[in-house]
């Protein structure tokens, strides 16, 4: 990322910056965190940024939160490229890229309005991560397409 | 959680049923010798849908090896319609039985509820999702009338919310099948158990006409296509017409050509069927009692 493109989107003191989001995902990113501004959190947004990697990427900087491994795990769902840089005292302390996990717990709605996990029992749904998507572990749906329109944060 | 519940075909191993189909023969070959075996075990029977024969073959199962059953009666009748939780129903039915037995109208019920109990679970149907003891009578049958080695299988029907065609289809991975599946397009196999016979690399193949594959079949397994799947009443006759067989239509398989069905079958297959030698569905339904005695015999004696 040159200076330049750095300056579109504010610096921040402490906190996250997810950079390579495929482009378009940074709303579905702000989903995954659970973070639709009524909690006060500071956040920039860059979308459609030009990427030599990309060609055009989406960057999300959230100032004072430093992401849990759950939250990296979904995001690698749908921003398979996504590098997370952890931001102190204005100085990138940590950089990370994301990996597919196993599984996701309690982050998708099963698409099948016949399955156990989207009536009201207490049990998370369960997805196992695929080559290509993503499959409840309890009535076997396979989710391929547009994974982040399952996502469900309450 | 316990390692002993049934709750798919996918996690029957070919050792694991063949050992519950050589335990089933030799009980098929002298029912009363397990009269006493399980005297005083209760299994509790936990049915959300109506189902007839499953119900009534776990029964009898059970009083053959000497059991009981406790049964929550009629789901209109029960707690449940008062709303309760289905996690919070099986836990309370697991105080009062050995086992338990559950047919459920929503896909991954039967996994769910099993990881609220400490007694063994089977599941006797789970919505469109799985049906594990079905595919045990009908491996039985399979064995009996065909072998394992070197089989072709046609599947047809509604394979898309048929559990019992999901459950058969996983299962048949373990042996040296070939399975043609024989659909309406819109009731093709769901991606899901697609999935699953890629990954076990299965010979499988999709039709939508049983004559592709008619004359090299050794097992024809038919299924019921519901009309309720339809958004009318014609395009539902038009479609079930196609996959209902006959006497005739069965001129041109092998001789030896065996046709299942789960049951209960409604104009699927015609009566003059029955008459030939291919008929097997009757037999077929009364394989349930020793492969479920068979199962809940290696159940029960796991949970003393
Ligand atoms: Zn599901």
């Amino acid at each position: 990322m040159t200076d330049d493109q750095q300056l579109r989107v504010s610096k921040i003191t402490e906190g996250t910056v997810i950079d390579h989001v495929t482009g378009g995902q940074a709303l579905n990113v702000l989903a995954i965190l659970g973070i639709d501004g009524s909690g006060g959190e500071e956040v920039s947004i860059g979308m459609n940024v030009p990427s030599d990697r990309l060609g055009r990427k989406d960057v999300v900087k959230v100032e004072g939160r430093e992401l849990s491994q759950d939250e990296v795990d979904v995001l690698s769902l749908i921003a398979p490229a996504a590098t997370i840089n952890i931001v102190r005292d204005y100085d990138v302390v940590e950089k990370h890229r994301v990996e597919r996990p196993g599984e996701v717990v309690g982050v998708l709605r099963c698409p099948n309005r016949n399955c156990i996990t989207t009536k009201d029992e207490p049990v998370d749904s369960r997805f196992a991560v695929l080559e290509e998507g993503v499959r409840c572990a309890y009535c076997d749906t396979i989710i391929r397409e547009s994974i982040a329109e399952h996502i469900h944060v309450d | 959680m316990r390692d002993d519940h049934i709750i798919s075909a996918k996690h029957l191993s070919r050792a694991d049923i063949e050992s519950v189909l050589d335990r089933a023969a030799e009980i098929a070959a002298d029912p009363g010798a397990l009269a006493d075996r399980h005297d005083g075990k209760l299994l509790g029977m936990l049915f959300f849908e109506p189902s007839t024969r499953t119900k009534m073959s776990f029964v009898t199962a059970m009083r053959r090896l000497g059991g009981d059953i406790v049964d929550m009666g009629p789901v209109d009748q029960s707690s449940v319609k008062k709303g309760e939780s289905l996690a919070d129903t099986v836990r309370v039915v697991e105080g009062y039985a050995d086992a338990l037995v559950m047919r459920h109208p929503l896909e991954g019920s039967a996994k769910m509820a099993s990881e609220f109990v400490d007694v063994p679970l089977i599941n006797a149907g789970d919505g469109a999702g799985q049906h594990p003891t079905q595919t045990l009578l009908d491996l039985y049958t399979i064995r009996e009338s065909a072998g394992f080695d070197d089989l072709t299988v046609g599947i047809m029907g509604d394979l898309k919310y048929g559990r019992t065609v999901h459950s058969l289809a996983h299962a048949l991975t373990n042996f040296d099948a070939q399975q043609h599946f024989v659909s309406p397009e819109s009731l093709k196999l769901p991606r899901g158990v697609r999935y699953d016979l890629h990954e076990a690399g299965a010979s499988m193949r999709e039709h939508t006409d049983l004559e592709e594959v008619l004359e090299t079949l050794d097992v024809l397994y038919v299924t019921r296509i519901q009309a309720e799947r339809f958004p009318d009443e014609d395009e539902y006759r038009k479609v079930a017409g196609e996959y209902q067989i006959d006497a005739e239509t069965l001129a041109d398989a092998k001789d030896d050509l065996v046709v299942m069905h789960p049951l209960p079958r409604v104009d699927e297959i015609a009566a003059d069927v029955d008459e030939t030698d291919h008929a097997r569905y009757f037999q077929q339904a009364h394989n349930g009692v020793p492969v479920r005695m068979a199962l809940l015999d290696q159940i029960l004696e796991g949970s003393q």
